[in-house]
This record gives structure tokens, C-alpha cells and sequence, in this order.
């Protein structure tokens, strides 16, 4: 029998299933970030891993008075260390629509000159440009997934900034962008590069097609 | 005197407050860094024929965490504005030295603003200079190199070559274990997640003051809940006073913009860890020491937005001031105030953590 987990762990479960539940309702003109945990429960299933029950608020980043309560089970697995856990959730209620925003940014891009590029999202400073805040949600989607793909009960990512975004010119209805990324791992601390091929359309939502850790730049 | 414009300004700010409110504050030589810049704290003390503990409060350990170095400036600069006018103040002031070091990463600091935003250690070369820095808050002879650590210096979690081995710790270490009989509360800000962590990082034994653990007829449901999570039941730091003077900072800060923080020890909520600072502080006998961990949780991290500066340092001298106000009741009290338990603040890292078998 392997001793139980620790508080912390819990913690970390909820901050993985905060980040997926963004990522499959998340978008461009929606984030959502884990506000409280309001219970946890594990539950060790014999040969096949450790399962979490979590009740979760989120909250809207954009309307920090728009939340929700979901619930949500996590399961990191025994054996293959390298699948990703499995993650249900619930989201109790209706999520604000964002058509309207999601199509004013469609539009927008839609109609540059030239292919998007930007840097340090946010700067230094934490500022983001208002026309950027969009770039920044839908990078913060696709980082969930990739948080959700790598996760084991021991990390807990978060996006620290957006080093670089490219658009990537498509011939069709999609939009497409190619991030590099700082993750923040909680544990050991870490700063880690992370590129991301990111799909994004109004109606079917974000897809990241290609992801790769990077290795770190070199010391100076 | 200090490279790096940033830090100049830093520096020129400590000087002016000197200068401005030389009744109160002197600026004191700490030490160096191991790029030798000079490190240096602010005291505030109140003339008078009185001796006075201290609280001791020091920002800016780890280099990205620029919040940090904010909230203790802003806390001087309220004290120094306040201090003829706000009755808990100077009743405070009457008894307690405040001494503040508002950058203790001095070189880290600087090489965040100038090369790399994200940079968490010190700047002290190892293997032959291709690799740097230790992380300060790894570095302290508290349980040193034996949890949450690394021993690579290409690490953000690396302990350094020793307990101490840092110039930087050192002259943290040998200024408090100088001081440390009138020390009575050890602050340390850090950034992001919004929690006030109490000892210890590297076990789950409860800190000292165990022995005012509160309220009989709570200790029973708590020894429930120690059987369910599997912690030692002898490990139940969760009622001790720490905690409690903890959850009522908590709630103060709460009060002002809503902002929630979570209270507990840091093996319990965050992750295992050796060789902290406030775990070091505790252990040679400083009885109030707490880890600060400001806005936010995550979605800005180390880059929180300027407009949230002002906002974060008001929240925080909040839950500051109700913990320096409690140090100084309890230390000096005046007739008639009685210190109750009040609410009891039940604080596991979650509300209740239970663990089953399926067979």
C-alpha cells in the first residue's frame, strides 16, 4: 500500500483540472481560473492508480464576479507514467457566451495586412496590450492542454509568459498561430520553453496540433 | 553603491526615507552579495528609554518575484506616513522595532530587470563559472539538502555547495542569530499563490508553540481527520496559534478587495522543502515566522500587472498589521485586553481530505 497523498497533491489536482477545463471551454474571449477548492477526496484503486474527487469554483478572468462550480475526477495512472491522467468534470450552470467577442477577434485577424507577431506577452511589467489579450487567452487554452498531457500528481504547470506568437497563413476558415511559451512549474520551479501549434475557429473551438518541450537556453 | 538603475533607485528611495524621517529610520550595512553589492536594511524605531523587540521583514529573496520588493517599500512608506496618526501604529511603535530589507537578492534582482525576467536564484558562479546561482531560499541550515532540493546548480531548487554557503544567507543568518532573543516575528514576501505558510517545509511535526494548541473539544475531531489524511496524529500542526494569528491575517486581507489566501504549513498546501528561511527562523526560536506568498494565483504569476501593485501592498498591510498588532498584544499587553480563541479556523489545506481503498 503506498502512503497516502499529501494535502498538497490535492492542490495540484485542482489547479490540472482547472487548466483542462479551460482548455476544452476556454478561448480567445474566455479564461477561466481555479478560484477555490471546496472538497477533496482520493481514492487509491488497486493496480490501476490514484483517482481525485474534487469540487472546484472557477472563476471568469475577465469578470472575476462570473463563476461556476464544477466538479471533477482525476486519475493519474499507475503504470505508464507517461499518459496523461484522466480528467472528468461537470460545470454546474451556463458559461457566459462569447460569440460576439469571438468573432470581433475572428474578424480582426482575419482582415491583417499581415500575419500576426508578437512578443513577451504579457511584458515584463504584466502588461498586455487590449488587442492582445485574446493571443494571450487562447495561448493560456492551448498551455492547459499541454499541462493536462504532462501532469503527473508531483507538477502543477502554469503559463508564465508568451516569448514569441506567429501566424500561420492558412488557406482556410481557421486561424492558426505558433507559440513559444514559458511554463511555470510549481514544484521544482522551473522555467520551461514550450512550442505550440495552435487551430482555432469561431465555431469548433481550439486544437493543438503539435506541442514540444524545448530545452533551455543556454546560461549567460 | 548599487549597479543596476533599478536597484539605484532603490538605494537613492532607502536614503530619502532616511533623510525625510531621521526621528525614526536609520539605514543599516547588512553585508555583500557575491557580486559584492552591498546589501542594506531599514530600521524604524521609536526614540525612548524602553527596550523593544523587533519584527523582522525582508523581501525580494527570490529575483522574479518584483511584488515583492514593492510590498516593502509600500509597508515603510505606510508606517512613515501613518505612524502620528494611526493608534495602532504607535502603540506598536512603543514596543516593537520594525526592521525591513526591501531587496535581499540584491544581485538576482538586478539580473531580472537586465537579462532575464524569470530568474529566481542568486548570481554566485559554480563549476567553474558555467553555471550560477543558488536558490537563497534552498540555503539556510534548516534540515538543509534533505527535501525539495537540488543538488545541480543548472536548478531553480538548488541548495547551494552548504548550509550558508551563500553570501547572501549569511548575512541574513548572522544578523538574526545576533538578534534573535528580541526577535518576535520573522515575515518573509515571496510571489505567486496566495497563501501565509507557517513552518515547516521539510516534515509534517508540528512547530513549537504546539503547546497552545487550542480548544480540547477540537483537538478530538482533528485526530479524526489526521487518521483519514494518514499524517502522524501527533503531527497536527493545524490548531496552534501560528495558524490561528495566520487565518485572522487571512481574513483581514480578505476583507479589503476580496481576495482570498490559503493558510497552512507549507509541506501540507504547497510541496516539501528544506533549508527556507522562515523554517530556519522558527528553529532557533523566533516564535511568529511566516512565509507570505502574494497575488496572484497563476494567471499573471510573476508578471502581475502594474495596476495590480497598489491594490496587492494595501491587501497585504492588512494582514501584516494584524499580525504585528497580535505580537504586540500578546506581548505587551495593556489591562483588560483579553486574547480569546476566537473562530477556531479550521484550515486543512482543503476543507476536508479523506482516503479510501476500493479492494
Amino acid at each position: 500500500m503506498e502512503p497516502p497523498p499529501p494535502c498538497s497533491a490535492a492542490g495540484r489536482a485542482a489547479a490540472l483540472a482547472a487548466a483542462c477545463i479551460n482548455y476544452r471551454r476556454g478561448g480567445p474571449s474566455r479564461g477561466l481560473e481555479l478560484r477555490a477548492v471546496t472538497a477533496a477526496a482520493t481514492q487509491d484503486i488497486d493496480n490501476v492508480g490514484r483517482k481525485y474527487h474534487l469540487k472546484l469554483v472557477l472563476e471568469d478572468i475577465l469578470e472575476k464576479d462570473n463563476v461556476v462550480n464544477c466538479t471533477a475526477e482525476i486519475l493519474y495512472h499507475l503504470g505508464n507514467k507517461n499518459a496523461a491522467p484522466d480528467v472528468d468534470f461537470t460545470i454546474e450552470g451556463e458559461l457566459k457566451n462569447t460569440d460576439e467577442q469571438d468573432n470581433i477577434f475572428y474578424n480582426q485577424i482575419k482582415s491583417l495586412k499581415k500575419e500576426l507577431v508578437a512578443q513577451n506577452i504579457p511584458d515584463s511589467h504584466g502588461n498586455v496590450p487590449p488587442e492582445m489579450e485574446p493571443i494571450r487567452l487562447l495561448a493560456r487554452v492551448a498551455a492547459g492542454y499541454v499541462a493536462w498531457q504532462n501532469s503527473t500528481e508531483n507538477t502543477r504547470y502554469e503559463l508564465a509568459q508568451i516569448k514569441d506568437v506567429r501566424q500561420v497563413k492558412r488557406s482556410d476558415d481557421y486561424l492558426e498561430f505558433d507559440y513559444m511559451v514559458l511554463l511555470h512549474e510549481f514544484v521544482s520551479q522551473e522555467i520551461i520553453p514550450w512550442q505550440m501549434r495552435v487551430l482555432w475557429h469561431p465555431q469548433h473551438g481550439v486544437k493543438v496540433t503539435q506541442n514540444s518541450r524545448q530545452p533551455k537556453p543556454a546560461e549567460y | 553603491m548599487g549597479g543596476g538603475k533599478e536597484m539605484e533607485t532603490i538605494y537613492q528611495w532607502m536614503t530619502e526615507v532616511e533623510e525625510s524621517n531621521s526621528e525614526l529610520v536609520t539605514q543599516h550595512y547588512l553585508g555583500e552579495t557575491s557580486e559584492n553589492q552591498t546589501m542594506y536594511y531599514l530600521q524604524i524605531s521609536q526614540p525612548s528609554n524602553k527596550s523593544k523587540k523587533i519584527i523582522w521583514m525582508d523581501c525580494g529573496i527570490h529575483a522574479r518575484e518584483w511584488i515583492s520588493p514593492a510590498f516593502c517599500q509600500w509597508f515603510v512608506k505606510e508606517i512613515l506616513q501613518n505612524y502620528k496618526s494611526d493608534p495602532q501604529i504607535s502603540r506598536f511603535l512603543q514596543n516593537l522595532d520594525l526592521y525591513i530589507l526591501p531587496v535581499l537578492n540584491v544581485d538576482g534582482y538586478i539580473y531580472s530587470w537586465e537579462k532575464e525576467r524569470l530568474w529566481r536564484k542568486n548570481r554566485s558562479p559554480y563549476m567553474n563559472a558555467t553555471c550560477y546561482g543558488t536558490d537563497l531560499n534552498r540555503n539556510f541550515n534548516s534540515s538543509w539538502g534533505s527535501i525539495g532540493v537540488s543538488y545541480n546548480c543548472s536548478s531553480e531548487i538548488f541548495c547551494g555547495s552548504g548550509p550558508e554557503s551563500e553570501p547572501e544567507t549569511r548575512a541574513v543568518a548572522q544578523f538574526i542569530e545576533r538578534k534573535k532573543e528580541d526577535i518576535l516575528c520573522y515575515l518573509t514576501m515571496h510571489s505567486y499563490g496566495q497563501y501565509i505558510l507557517t513552518p515547516y517545509g521539510s516534515t509534517t511535526e508540528p512547530p513549537s508553540n504546539n503547546e497552545e494548541l487550542v480548544g480540547d473539544e477540537n483537538f478530538g475531531l482533528l485526530k479524526i481527520i489526521a487518521k483519514f489524511t494518514g499524517t502522524n496524529e501527533n503531527a497536527v500542526p493545524i490548531l496552534n496559534l501560528q495558524m490561528q494569528v495566520a487565518e485572522k491575517a487571512a481574513t483581514a486581507l480578505m476583507g479589503k478587495y476580496g481576495t482570498s489566501y490559503q493558510v497552512g504549513a507549507t509541506s501540507l498546501i504547497l510541496y516539501s522543502n528544506s533549508g527556507s528561511s522562515r523554517d530556519w527562523a522558527h528553529m532557533i526560536g523566533i516564535p511568529f515566522s511566516y512565509t507570505f506568498e502574494l497575488r496572484d494565483k497563476g494567471t499573471h504569476g510573476f508578471l502581475l500587472p502594474s495596476d495590480q501593485i497598489e491594490p496587492t501592498c494595501e491587501e497585504t498591510m492588512l494582514a501584516v498589521m494584524t499580525i504585528i498588532d497580535y505580537v504586540d498584544q500578546k506581548y505587551f499587553p495593556s489591562g483588560g485586553v483579553i486574547l480569546t480563541s476566537g473562530s477556531l479556523g479550521l484550515s486543512l489545506c482543503l476543507s476536508v481530505v479523506f482516503t479510501w481503498t476500493v479492494f
